[in-house]
């Protein structure tokens, strides 16, 4: 039993990393190479799920709808770069986040104008509904798997699309000196409306595939987006080798501290009480982690900048 | 305008020393006090005259703007005169609600707020909860700076949010205090003498408090500190230089700023006889910095013209549509872009500094 329980939520936990791993890269890859903090990434996460989930209701098919939600949040993020973001790539940090800011609120509010309050639902296909059985008789559902496979796949697209192309080393040519590389001659400003549209493209799919496993509703992408932050910061702004090793991270060290903290104080404590301490202590657990990575690394574990 | 120009031109070669005050300056001096003379008091009237015709609602309305005048006055000091972008003092204005609430509680069910290792009972005295509510966010600051002031730009945004995140769960996921459903305060703290349960004998509470807020910020950006803490902002290696140590200026500018903005969570705590993780949220900080962007971003007078730009356009543009907030960005995004000096900086002219 606590073999199984202990399979299944370092599962969950790299389920959430890889998640998180989507929303963290772009935000990173944003601030790599535009230097610019963006609040509203979340709200791609929300428009990709928006978007998913009315297109698989009006086409039937869930992958369509996967296609069409990614596909939605890179555009409006390709527009907001070139409306508004574009903007701001000289500002002060101050003034990005107010702006990014009054962009969730425009956002969130536009979105309940047109889809309203109540939750859109969104299921997976039934290919993807059941269970596999595990070694060690653990039964876990596909679609969490897939998840897992989802995120490892686009791990190795990221790292190969950066690496290897010729994408990729524009891309990290701007992280390491922006004036340079405009002055040999690449057309900045397409490159900054390509990168923010690829990772308002990524929040976007990580958006609709967690939107199927939980609800779509309005606001949901902050909570994420404030995850992805602690990821960034502990892995280090502008690394993706950082986010995906933060992000899982992350991803494990708060699923597992949901599950073992209560147990844990349930050792010496009466239960009722133990759950309250155990699960204000968990959910406090990530920031605490962070907390002690900054206090040793105050640039975190992989710093691109340094 | 040209007799102006000749005057600055003579006392700059340095001929009449008594000739110096620059007219222009008087005159930008003029308009600027008598647009904030006409904002502190219409904010005083106005409530005076509301709760004379029996009009409680916009007494209490007066009141709620006086306190998010109040904490965006706190966070002006961290970001308009520290420099330092703070995204998380909705943890200093909960913590500070919070304060007011427990200590309510405790007060009301005749239990100790904790026995060990000393007991420390429960009072619904105001004077005694605005002192603590002070106090521990001092000392929440002081924790949360020392950590964060290692850092500086993005990453000083992101963990001071990360933090306030933290106090937020952990308020919301706490039972003994309410959790997410939030703690009410039955019947408002009370002072020695008056009688604080009154709609305006609060609001003039409130109004001091945010006098006195004002009064302190300006003092001390007058001071030798003030003058360290603006160099820590403008060319922290020109002060380092200077022999004095940026870390410790900042971080006491920190824990001041956190201390102002939680002694007005306590404030609104009790104004509106509830407290809840809300108080706490992310949104709350966001806000909080678009009050003092609004009004005009390290001007004394700013945070309160934010305040009362805020509360007014959720209060009525609110009551015509339940989007009000969709508005309330697309103005965020236009002062952001275009109006960079904020309400102040448009009725009142620019800061000399600037």
């Amino acid at each position: 039993m606590s073999v199984t329980l202990l399979i299944e939520q370092l599962l969950n936990g790299v389920q959430l990393g890889t998640m998180l791993f989507l929303m963290a890269s772009g935000l990173t890859l944003v601030f790599g190479v535009m230097g610019l903090i963006n609040l509203a990434h979340g709200s791609f996460y929300m428009v990709g799920a928006y978007a998913t989930a009315a297109v698989t209701a009006s086409t039937g098919s869930f992958l369509i709808g996967l296609g069409a939600g990614m596909a939605a949040a890179a555009m409006v993020g390709a527009l907001v770069e070139l409306l508004v973001i574009r903007r701001l790539y000289h500002r002060p940090h101050l003034d990005q986040v107010l702006a990014t800011f009054a962009l969730i609120l425009i956002f969130s509010e536009g979105t309940r104008w047109i889809f309203g309050s109540s939750p859109m639902r969104l299921s997976p296909p039934s290919w993807l509904t059941g269970f596999v059985t595990l070694p060690g008789d653990t039964r876990y559902p596909i679609y969490r798997l897939m998840l897992i496979g989802v995120g490892i796949v686009i791990s190795i697209a990221l790292y190969v699309l950066i690496s290897k192309t010729r994408l990729g080393m524009r891309i990290r040519a701007g992280e390491s000196d922006r004036e340079m590389i405009g002055a040999l001659g690449v057309n900045i400003s397409k490159l900054y409306t390509v990168v923010f549209a690829l990772g308002a493209g990524l929040a976007g799919l990580a958006g609709a595939l967690v939107g199927a496993l939980q609800s779509v509703q309005v606001g949901m992408g902050e909570p994420v987006l404030i995850l992805a932050f602690v990821v960034i910061v502990i892995g280090g702004i502008g690394s993706i080798k950082g986010a995906l090793l933060g992000a899982l991270l992350v991803g494990v060290v708060d699923t597992l501290g949901r599950v073992y903290l209560p147990i844990f104080f349930r050792a010496f404590m009466p239960p009722s009480e133990a759950t309250g301490v155990g699960a204000a202590l968990a959910a406090m657990l990530i920031y605490i982690l962070m907390a002690v990575i900054l206090a040793f690394k105050p640039k975190g574990l992989f710093s691109a900048n340094d | 305008m040209t007799n102006n120009t000749s005057l600055s031109n003579s006392a700059s070669r340095g001929t009449t020393v008594d000739a110096a005050p620059a007219p222009k300056a008087d005159r930008h001096f003029d308009r600027k006090g008598l647009v904030q003379m006409t904002l502190l008091g219409l904010l005083l009237l106005l409530p005076v005259v509301a709760y004379f015709s029996g009009q409680i609602y916009y007494v209490n309305l007066a009141s709620r703007i006086t306190i998010i005048a109040m904490a965006a006055v706190g966070l002006n000091l961290a970001i308009g005169y520290g420099g330092m972008v703070s995204f998380g003092h909705a943890a200093y204005f909960g913590l500070g609600g919070y304060v007011a609430g427990i200590s309510a509680y405790h007060a009301f069910d005749l239990t100790p707020f904790m026995t060990w290792p000393f007991s420390v009972p429960g009072s619904d005295n105001l004077l005694v909860i605005w002192l603590a509510a002070m106090l521990l966010c001092g000392l929440l600051a002081l924790a949360i700076g020392a950590i964060s002031l290692r850092t500086t730009g993005v990453y000083f945004i992101m963990i001071t949010l990360a933090f306030a995140q933290m106090i937020y769960y952990f308020a919301n996921s706490w039972p003994t205090y309410g959790g997410e459903d939030g703690l009410p305060i039955y019947i408002r703290n009370t002072l020695p003498v008056v009688d604080s349960s009154d709609a305006l004998t609060y609001f003039l509470i409130c109004f001091t408090g945010l006098i006195l807020a004002m009064a302190i910020t300006s003092r001390l950006m007058k001071s030798r500190f003030g003058a360290a803490l603006t160099m820590a902002r403008l060319n922290d290696v020109r002060l380092a230089t200077a022999g004095i140590s940026p870390y410790p200026i900042r971080l006491v500018a920190f824990v001041i700023s956190a201390a102002i903005t939680g002694l007005a969570g306590a404030l609104y705590a009790d104004l509106n006889g509830f407290v809840s993780p809300t108080m706490l949220s992310w949104h709350f900080s966001g806000e909080l910095m678009v009050i003092v962007i609004l009004g005009g971003v390290g001007r004394l007078y700013g945070p309160l013209a934010g305040a009362v730009l805020f509360v007014m356009m959720e209060t009525f543009l609110g009551g015509v549509t339940q989007y009000w907030q969709l508005f309330l960005g697309l103005v965020l995004l236009g002062v952001v872009l275009f109006a960079k000096h904020g309400v102040m900086g448009w009725l009142a002219g620019r800061e000399r500094n600037e």
